[in-house]
């Protein structure tokens, strides 16, 4: 177990930067999960951490040590790849004993590390296959199985669930926590799904384009995102957007958005003065879209037309229209809202997010 | 009953026919080979004559330097074969994996020198050998043997290699192995079909080479079988009987290696086609 810490860690390929300086740390027994759309750079961070990508610039440190000139091998990291990357030409046995072989381990250690990871992944009876009689699910175990055997100081997984079906993938999640939990080791992830890096992490880091966007809790940037791409990469249904004018009329203040007002108390927005007559990105999430008229701000409800309605079973998707702008709201009320039918909404302001439009930042 | 289709018989005809092609010279030589001497050159066309006998396979051994022919051919093929494939396998890991300057230009070269028809190399290859004291010994036939066989091999295990995902490699590097070390034990293994089949190439065109042997060797205890086999045609006479029986025994080891090597190139069929 160790800490990992990239200090000002840059990529590039010729002219084209991938990655920009990157400066974080990730303590001790973190799960850390760095999640982003494809092609943001998390993928080559990862490999860079694990020795397979040349740094270009900057240094990365695992538990103080500067691993920049080290080959992978001497960095006492394991990883897990996408493709799983078992050896096709060994048993399941050989492909997990391998790297102790390399590290010239004895005979029974590797053994009893070998059935001792694979009690862990119930993997025990599959041990004398060949990779290919196995089922993706299995490979998957098997190459995690194959990361434990080292008992390194590091775990890197690398998309490690992106091929199997939607139903195996949501029961390695769990295995995966479960794994977290017994073996409490510093452990990175990298995935492109915001729902297993909500679900998973201790720690979340959202990348886009080469920059870190904002490093916290699952909650943390669930509630109080940074920067606009935070907020429309993470949560489902994605947030809605609504960008208009700031405008204050009679001490109350209003977005505006073509014809339609739209109330913003101040206590959401203490800043509110600086902003006046410019344009800001107000963001309010699919839940934070009061449809129940008890519960309704009734004197500043703006009204709207339904176009969609979609069922979930306990929950409803409802898509609606204010002046040609699309929002989706959610809720685990049937209302009764049929489509084209023309209804009132109301905000729930005490989780408001609001942009900056040119800065794309968090100004509230 | 399964149905017999028109489709089905045209097919085993045309196998049929050319199995027939294929086999009925290798037939004639061995009936020639079996003929009794005064018979040779008869228009008989009986697969076994009459006093068939293997009394051309008897003398061919006793008579002539038949197994040192052999022994100096099985040598020469076999040394070529391996170093040609150990160099093969290398140097086409480097075209596959690494980025240097001339990848593309060297890859084009080495195809390049494919096109240039054998008889046009025999004077250059000749000079070399010579230059290099080389000439009327093994090592001069390998060295010649291994260099015109290797650009084919690269292309191949190059091809082969390519197919293979690097993930495999850099599992290998994180789980503490060297750049030679994860070649050798990932990437070797892996590629056995590819091997066997550059393996394969290397053994027949050394095995039945002819021209290149001609002009390095000179001394007949240090002939090929090709070499050989030609030394019992005379100015007068041809031995026809011994010659179908040296035909024919040179066969064995190339059908022999034919025979091992299928084992691997199926296993590695199989092994490619479930990836993923």
């Amino acid at each position: 177990m160790a800490d990992v810490k990239f200090e000002n860690v840059t990529k590039a390929y010729g002219e084209n930067i991938i990655l920009k300086n990157i400066s974080l740390e990730i303590k001790d027994g973190e799960f850390c999960v760095i999640v982003g759309p494809s092609g943001c750079g998390k993928t080559t961070l990862l490999r860079m951490l694990a020795g397979l990508e040349e740094i270009t610039y900057g240094k990365i440190y695992i538990d103080s040590v500067l691993v920049n000139d080290l080959p992978p091998s001497k960095r006492e990291i394991a990883m897990v790849f996408q493709d799983y990357a078992l050896y096709p030409h060994m048993s399941v046995r050989e492909n997990m004993s391998f790297a102790l072989k390399l590290r010239k381990v004895k005979k029974e250690e590797i053994n009893s590390r070998v059935i001792e990871a694979a009690s862990i992944l119930q993997i025990t009876h599959l041990l004398d296959r060949m990779p290919k009689q196995l089922s993706g699910g299995q490979r998957q175990r098997v190459a995690i199985g194959r990361a434990i055997v080292r008992h390194p100081k590091v775990f890197l997984f690398d998309e490690p669930l992106s091929n199997l079906d939607a139903k195996l993938r949501e029961e390695m999640r769990i295995e995966f926590l479960k794994l977290y939990q017994k073996l409490a080791a510093t452990m990175i992830y990298v995935t492109h799904d915001q729902i297993e890096a909500m679900t998973l992490a201790s720690k979340i880091i959202i990348m886009n384009k080469g920059i870190i966007q904002q490093i916290g809790t699952p909650i943390d940037v669930y509630l109080k995102p940074k920067k606009l791409f935070v907020a429309s990469f993470i949560g489902t249904p994605t947030m809605n957007f609504i960008n208009g004018k700031l405008s204050i009329d009679r001490e109350k203040i209003f977005l505006i958005h073509e014809d339609k007002k739209i109330f913003i108390p101040a206590f959401a927005f203490p800043d509110y003065q600086k902003y006046e007559g410019k344009e800001i990105i107000l963001g309010i999430r699919p839940d934070d879209i009061i449809l129940d008229e008890s519960k309704m701000d009734k004197e500043n409800a703006i009204s709207a037309k339904v176009d969609v309605v979609e069922l979930l079973g306990p929950r409803e998707n409802i898509y609606i229209k204010i002046s040609d702008k699309k929002i989706i709201t959610a809720t685990s009320h049937s209302f009764k809202i049929t489509p084209q039918s023309e209804i009132k909404f109301s905000l729930n302001y005490l989780n408001l997010h609001i942009f900056d439009s040119v800065t794309e930042e968090r100004i509230n | 009953m399964k149905k017999i289709s028109v489709k089905h018989i045209l097919i085993h005809i045309i196998i049929l026919i050319a199995v027939v092609i294929t086999t009925y010279p290798l037939i004639r030589i061995f009936s020639v080979s079996i003929r009794p001497g005064d018979r040779i050159i008869s228009t008989d066309l009986s697969l076994i004559p009459d006093g068939a006998s293997f009394i051309s396979y008897i003398k061919l051994f006793k008579e002539t330097h038949f197994i040192k022919w052999i022994f100096n051919s099985l040598l020469i093929t076999l040394a070529t074969s391996f170093i040609g494939v150990t160099l093969a396998s290398t140097a086409a890991y480097a075209f596959s994996r690494f980025n240097f300057l001339g990848k593309k230009s060297g890859l084009s070269l080495l195809l390049l020198t494919q096109m240039i028809p054998a008889g046009m190399l025999i004077l250059p290859l000749y000079l070399m050998i010579m230059k290099l004291n080389l000439i009327n010994t093994y090592l001069g036939m390998i060295i010649a043997y291994s260099v015109s066989s290797l650009p084919f091999s690269i292309w191949i295990l190059k091809g082969y290699y390519d197919t293979i995902p690097k993930s495999l490699e850099e599992a290998a590097k994180v789980d503490g192995a060297n750049d030679i070390s994860a070649f050798y034990k990932i990437i070797l293994p892996l590629s056995t079909p590819a091997l066997s089949i550059a393996f394969l190439f290397n053994f027949t065109t050394a095995w039945n080479e002819y021209l290149v042997a001609r002009v390095v060797l000179y001394h007949p205890a240090n002939y090929t079988w090709t070499l050989g086999l030609f030394e019992l045609q005379g100015q007068f006479i041809t031995q026809w009987g011994m010659f179908a029986a040296g035909s024919i025994i040179i066969t064995i080891p190339v059908l022999v290696i034919f025979l091992y090597s299928s084992k691997w190139l199926i296993s590695g069929l199989t092994l490619g086609s479930v990836k993923g």
